[in-house]
Formats: structure tokens, sequence, C-alpha cells
């Protein structure tokens, strides 16, 4: 009679997941102990981690940031942690950090270099954003001249008559296209160059005997540390993109003498260690010139960058173009769209998509590659690092400073890969 | 940049390389400028301050011969190069002259085409190790590892010494000073071996300095010479006198304190008449002015002050004037007499 089967007729509770299948322990059941061969990977990293942090936290914390020598930061260490305690002598970044970021850039000038970095981040804004107003890519064009003027100082008049050249370059296109299609574009570019070689500095001069107006002129060895590598750096990257997308256009190019040119001009500059341009410019050069030739020693190693990244550029871009379907090309020439209308709308807008990563590599390895500039005696900022050890206050001190400088690197290369992560999610239109 | 860098490389097709230029001192004149060549940092030798002026004692013979050029010891500009670049500067024009603790060798001063005009600093190979090792000669040092600086005469003199004593050792070759004295705390190596001058300074730096030994043998003849191109002989003449005239200010106690008195006037010892340009016109026989030798000496004081301020007893370096002394006083310091 009473034997129905238990029925059940309320809901129970819910319960709790089991411990081990929620929240931390579950992840790390999952990630770190899932076998024995991962538990052990496990505890060595841990292990490792402790041993660094054990290393280096203690040594940290017993930093001393205000101190004149080496011996006065160790006398602080072992009167306030006890004897035989090291601890990190930041004073000396706390005295020299100026050096590191300046060079021997005069002090009382230091608002030209941080007044040219605050332009170039605003000259920056609508090549990297496009919610910045269009307008201010007029600024960003007249950045370089601008920028150059700040830095190096002189009248203001050369900068305003060098950028005037493209104010030639268009005058003579639009003058001379109604004429022959061919002839206004030679004439655009010939025009400007003359304009440079034989306007350009006497036009400055009546300028600026009629109106003169500039700043202190400071020489090329002024420039150093962080400076530098930044002038070398950004001056190498902005020219080094489009000089290397026309090569990598060239190379394509059915034109026997622009093709073979540049095939030549990419090889060549590709199978040559970057420390040897250098070395061509800073000394090689001073045989060929004739003696008491002013050739700018940083212009000169500029130019070689520039060189040297627009090879490496050049081949990345054409990647990209290798890896854009025939079909793109034909539908351009289907359209009726010239060949720079073709590049322009169609064909390098994809390119340079699939490209960014490597770009942006390149950039990066470009940025770095500044610090070989020591090799011929330019003070970047590890030379200057070598430089400042050399005092006897700081003579012996390493990790402090290579710390600074690695954090500085660290500044300008990681917003660089960060933005390049960026852009590439924006531009994303595919559906994988 | 400028219309000259234009015109200067389109020039530079046209015309033959290597057209003689004028001479150096017109250049430094022209320029208002000595560009000289020393090095980027070497303690109590080069090395920038805290406000980016080089100081050190190499860097005092630029100034000092700035001053008797142009009048104005800071009107140098010091350009830091690296023991590989620095000849080649020197060959190419970059610097007029080179104080860069360069030894003074025979295929140096031959087969490169260099003058060294005047050894600003004489000093000798030797050897540190950690007291730790119970080394007390350098003749035990059979079978060490050896941290040595490439591309200088003491790794050549290293082998030499090894051989000729019958010993081996395991080179650990390194780039400078400072990636040198990294590895030999860090214990990369038994024995550092350089210039006598640079291990007093780096062994000063050590936070445990006396658990370090200097060996006493010094294995080689290091002259450090003020160098300049070969084939200009007015300007070799400018910098080896200039440098003499430091010599003699010392000899016959002329300081940077008492060199205007003394240059007042004539007073009873023509031979500082005649160095301090009160008597005669030695200036004028090397194309310089008359006080040439009172500004170089006011630039930063005689050759024994020089020394004194930046490597001597009682700077953290700490080095004996030793074979730098006067000839006077038994070292080797010795200036032709200026008549």
């Amino acid at each position: 009679m009473a034997d129905t089967a238990f029925v059940r007729d309320k809901m129970l509770a819910p319960q709790k997941a089991p411990s081990s299948e929620v929240g931390a322990l579950r992840w790390m059941r999952e990630n770190l102990f899932s076998g024995p061969l991962n538990t052990i990977l496990t505890l060595a990293a841990l292990y490792f981690v402790y041993v660094i942090v054990a290393t280096i936290g203690p040594w940290l914390s017993r930093s001393v940031w205000n101190a004149s020598t080496l011996q006065e930061c160790r006398a602080i260490v072992e009167a306030s942690f006890g004897e035989g305690k090291k601890g990190a002598c930041f004073a000396v970044i706390n005295e020299r950090w100026q050096q590191i970021i300046f060079g021997f850039y005069p002090r009382d000038l230091y608002w030209r270099p941080t007044l040219t970095m605050v332009l170039m981040l605003v000259a920056l804004g609508p090549v990297l954003f496009t919610w910045v107003p269009r307008k201010l890519l007029w600024f960003s064009f007249a950045f370089p001249a601008v920028a150059f003027w700040l830095l190096w100082g002189g009248t203001v008049w050369l900068p305003v008559a060098i950028l005037l050249a493209f104010g030639v370059a268009y005058a003579a296109y639009r003058v001379l296209t109604p004429v022959n299609g061919l002839l206004g574009i030679v004439a655009a570019i010939i025009a400007p160059i003359l304009y440079w070689l034989y306007l350009c500095a006497p036009l400055a001069n009546v300028l600026e005997t009629a109106l003169p107006f500039g700043l202190r002129t400071l020489q090329s060895h002024e420039f150093g540390g962080f400076l530098l590598s930044s002038v070398i750096g950004v001056s190498g990257i902005a020219f080094s993109l489009p000089l290397g997308i026309l090569l990598a256009l060239g190379r394509q190019s059915d034109l026997f003498v622009v093709k073979t040119t540049c095939v030549a001009f990419i090889e060549g500059f590709r199978g040559v260690p970057l420390i040897t341009l250098l070395f061509v410019a800073s000394l090689l050069l001073n045989y060929f010139l004739p003696p008491g030739t002013e050739f700018d020693v940083i212009l000169r190693v500029i130019i070689m960058v520039t060189i040297f990244s627009a090879a490496y550029m050049a081949e990345v871009v054409r990647g990209g173009l290798a890896a854009l379907p025939r079909g793109q090309y034909e539908a351009a020439d289907a359209l009726g769209l010239d060949y720079w209308q073709a590049q322009r709308l169609i064909i390098m807008p994809q390119a340079l998509k699939v490209s960014i990563p490597g770009i942006v590599g390149n950039f990066i390895g470009l940025f770095k590659d500044t610090t070989l500039v020591s090799f011929i005696s330019l003070q970047d900022p590890l030379q200057l690092v070598a430089s400042i050890r050399a005092n006897q206050e700081w003579n012996g001190i390493y990790w402090e400073l290579f710390i600074f400088v690695g954090l500085l690197f660290f500044a300008f290369c990681f917003p660089m890969s960060r933005y390049s992560m960026y852009l590439e999610r924006k531009l994303k239109t595919d559906h994988r | 940049m400028k219309k000259s860098v234009l015109f200067g490389t389109m020039a530079a097709a046209a015309v033959v390389a290597g057209a003689a230029g004028a001479g150096t001192l017109e250049d430094v004149i022209a320029r208002g400028e000595l560009n000289c060549g020393s090095n980027a940092g070497l303690a109590g030798f080069s090395a920038p301050d805290a406000n980016g002026v080089y100081q050190g004692f190499d860097v005092a013979f630029c100034r000092a011969i700035a001053a008797a050029v142009l009048g104005d010891p800071m009107k140098v500009k010091v350009i830091p190069l690296s023991s590989e670049t620095r000849f080649t500067a020197l060959a190419a024009g970059e610097v007029d002259m080179l104080a860069r603790t360069s030894t003074w060798t025979y295929s140096r001063d031959n087969d490169l085409k260099l003058d060294f005009v005047g050894v600003n600093y004489y000093d000798g190979q030797g050897f540190m190790v950690k007291k730790s090792l119970g080394v007390s000669s350098a003749k035990e040092l059979d079978g060490a590892t050896v941290c040595i600086q490439t591309g200088t005469t003491t790794e050549l003199n290293l082998a030499d010494y090894f051989k000729s004593n019958g010993m081996t050792y395991e080179p650990v070759p390194l780039k400078d000073n400072a990636e040198a004295e990294q590895q030999y705390t860090a214990g990369a190596c038994d024995v550092y071996t350089t210039d006598a001058s640079g291990l007093a300074a780096t062994r000063a730096t050590f936070a445990d300095a006396s658990e370090h030994v200097l060996l006493p043998e010094i294995i080689s003849k290091e002259p450090l010479a003020l160098v300049v191109r070969h084939g200009d002989n007015q300007w070799a003449d400018i910098v080896k006198w200039t440098f003499n005239a430091l010599l003699t200010a010392e000899e016959l106690g002329i300081t940077s304190t008492n060199v205007d008195e003394m240059a007042a006037a004539p007073g009873v010892n023509p031979e500082i008449n005649r160095l301090l340009g009160t008597e005669g016109e030695l200036g004028a026989m090397m194309g310089l002015s008359k006080d040439w030798a009172v500004k170089a000496i006011k630039a930063g004081g005689n050759y024994g002050e020089i020394f004194e301020a930046n490597i001597g007893a009682s700077t953290s370096i700490g080095l004996a004037r030793g074979l730098n002394a006067l000839w006077t006083q038994g070292g080797l310091q010795y200036s032709p007499p200026f008549r």
C-alpha cells in the first residue's frame, strides 16, 4: 500500500556548483595544474617569478633619489637599511635625466624640443585619427619645416622659403598642364628642385634682411640623447613610408628603367648593414666632399636611415600588393581609372591595410636602430649613459640608467604597436 | 638644409676628391672653433659633466690649444670618438687633433700617416685581480681568464707577454671600459688588464675597492700622445709647443694664478719672458699671437695643475705622478727649451 515510489513534489533549492568547478579554483585547475607536466612547469615558473621579485624588489625598494655621488648613495643605503645592503641609486637619473633626454641641448632652450614634441602630436592627430578635423592636415604637412626651425633655430625665412617650393610646383603644374599633361607633371618636379638650388637661399636672405626674425642657431653636436633618437627615428619613419611605397610601385612597373632602378636600389640597400651606411655617412662622405663643406651629420644620418628603411618598407608594401587578387586591378581598369587613381582609390588602401603589422614592425625596428648612431660618435641615449658613467661621481652605475633608457624607448614603441592593433581592428572588413 | 650642403654635394661630383684644403690653423681660425677628438667617457680623462660640458685631463689640453689659437678655452667642440673611429676621423678632417689616450706606436705613426706630437701621459699596461685569488705577481696568472678591450694595444701586449713567459690565458674580449668593468665585477674573468691609469680609475669606483689589487708588473710602454694629421707641420708645431709650454710653465713655476702677474711686465728670468711673450716674438714664428702661451696656461693651468685637478692624488682616481713627473723630479716629462 504505502509502497508508492517516492515522488518529489517540491523543487530542490539550486545548489552552488562544486568549489572545484567555479571561480579561481577551476581556472587554476584548468590552466595551471591540468596535468603533471603543467603542474611542474607552473611551479617552476612561480619559483622563477619569486626569485626575480625577491632579487629586484628589495633593491628597488631601497632606492635613493637624492645624492650627488654613487658613494653617497651607497652610504645612504647602508645607513638606513644596514651594513652590506644594496639599493638602487636613482639619484643619477634625478641629476642627469635632462641630459639623457635632451643631450647637450642648452638648458634655457629646452622649451624648443618640448614644444616641437607637442606640435608633433598635433601634427600626427589628423594622420592617425579620422575624427580629427581634416583642415589640420595642412599643419601636418608644414610640420617638418616648423620642427626643423624650432630645433636647429636660425632664421624663420629659410623653412618658409623651402615650403614655398610646393607653391612653385603647384603653380608650374597649373600653368603648364593645359599646354601638355606630361609637361605639367615634369615641370612640377623640376621647378621646385631648380627653385631649391638657385632661389631658395637668396630669397631667405632677402626676407631675413627685410624682416629679421629667428631663433638662436644650434649645432648638431648639441643634439643628443632621446631627442636625437626621436629626430632620427621620426624623420626616418615619416620619409621612409612614402619612399617605400614609391619603390614598391616602381618595382612592379612595366617600364624597364624604373623597374631596374628600383630593384637595384632596394636590393642594394637591403644587402648592406645599417652600420655600414652610417659609417659611410659619417666618415666616407668627408673624403668625397670638398674640404670645408658643411654637411650636417644628423642630416646625413637621417638620409641614410631613411634610404635603408625605405628599402625594407618597399618589400613590406610589395607583400601587401601581392596579396591583392588580380581581379582588383582588373576592376580598377574596367572602371576606367587611370594608374594613379587606381592606386589611390583601390589598390593602396587594401595593400596598406594588409601590410600594417609589417610596416609598424619596421617602424619600431627603425626607432630602436637609432641607437646604432653611437658607433659614429653621435650621442644616443646609450652613449650618454656611458659618458655619464665616466664621471667619477657615477662611475660603476649600470642598471638604473639602463632601466631609465629602456622605459623611454618602451614609452615610444608600445603606443606605436597599440595604435597598429587599433588600426587593424578599425579597418577590418572581412568576416573571418 | 643649407645652401652649402646642396652646392657642396653637387660640387663633389665635379671637384676631384682630396683637393688639399688650407692649413689646419687657417681652418680652425675661420671656423672659430677647435674640433678636438676625445673619449666619449673615460673617467678622469674625458667625460661630460652635469651641464654637458666635457671635462678631464685630455680635454684640458684641447682647451689649452684652443686658448692659444683662438684666445678662448671654451671654443672647443669635443667630438667623442670610439677606439675604432678615432684615427679615421682625424684623417678625414672631422677633427683637428686627438687628445684621446692614443698610444704612440711605430705603425700608427708611419702606416696610418699620423703625427704624435706630445706625450701627455706615460702609461703602462697593468693587471687588476681580486684579492681573494691570492695572486701577487702577473707571473702566476697562467691559465687565467682575462678581460681585455678590443681594438687597443693592450690586446696585443697581453698576447706578447703571456707568450714570452710561456703561459696561456683565456681572453674575454670586450668593447669598452664600462663593459669590462661590469664583466670583471660579475666574475666573468679573473683578471682585468688595461692601462694602469684606467685600472686605478676603475678600482676607485668599486664599492669594495680594497678587495682588488693591482699587480706590480707593468708589461708595456703606453705613451699616450696628442695626435695630428701627417703633413701639416705648422699645426703639428702649434700643438706640440703649446703642450711644451704647459710643461715649461710647471718647470718655471708659472701657474694659472700667477701667470697674469708674470706676463704683465718682463721679469728677471729671460726664458719666462720669452715664453710669456714679454720678450721676443716666439708666438709669431708659429703664426700665433704674442701671448699665446699666457692664454694656454690660463685655460687650465700648467701641466702639473691639469694633472692634479683631473687625475691627481686629490681626486678619487688618485694617480701618482710617477713617470709623468717633470724630468727634474725623476719623471719623463721634458720640454725642449723656449729659445
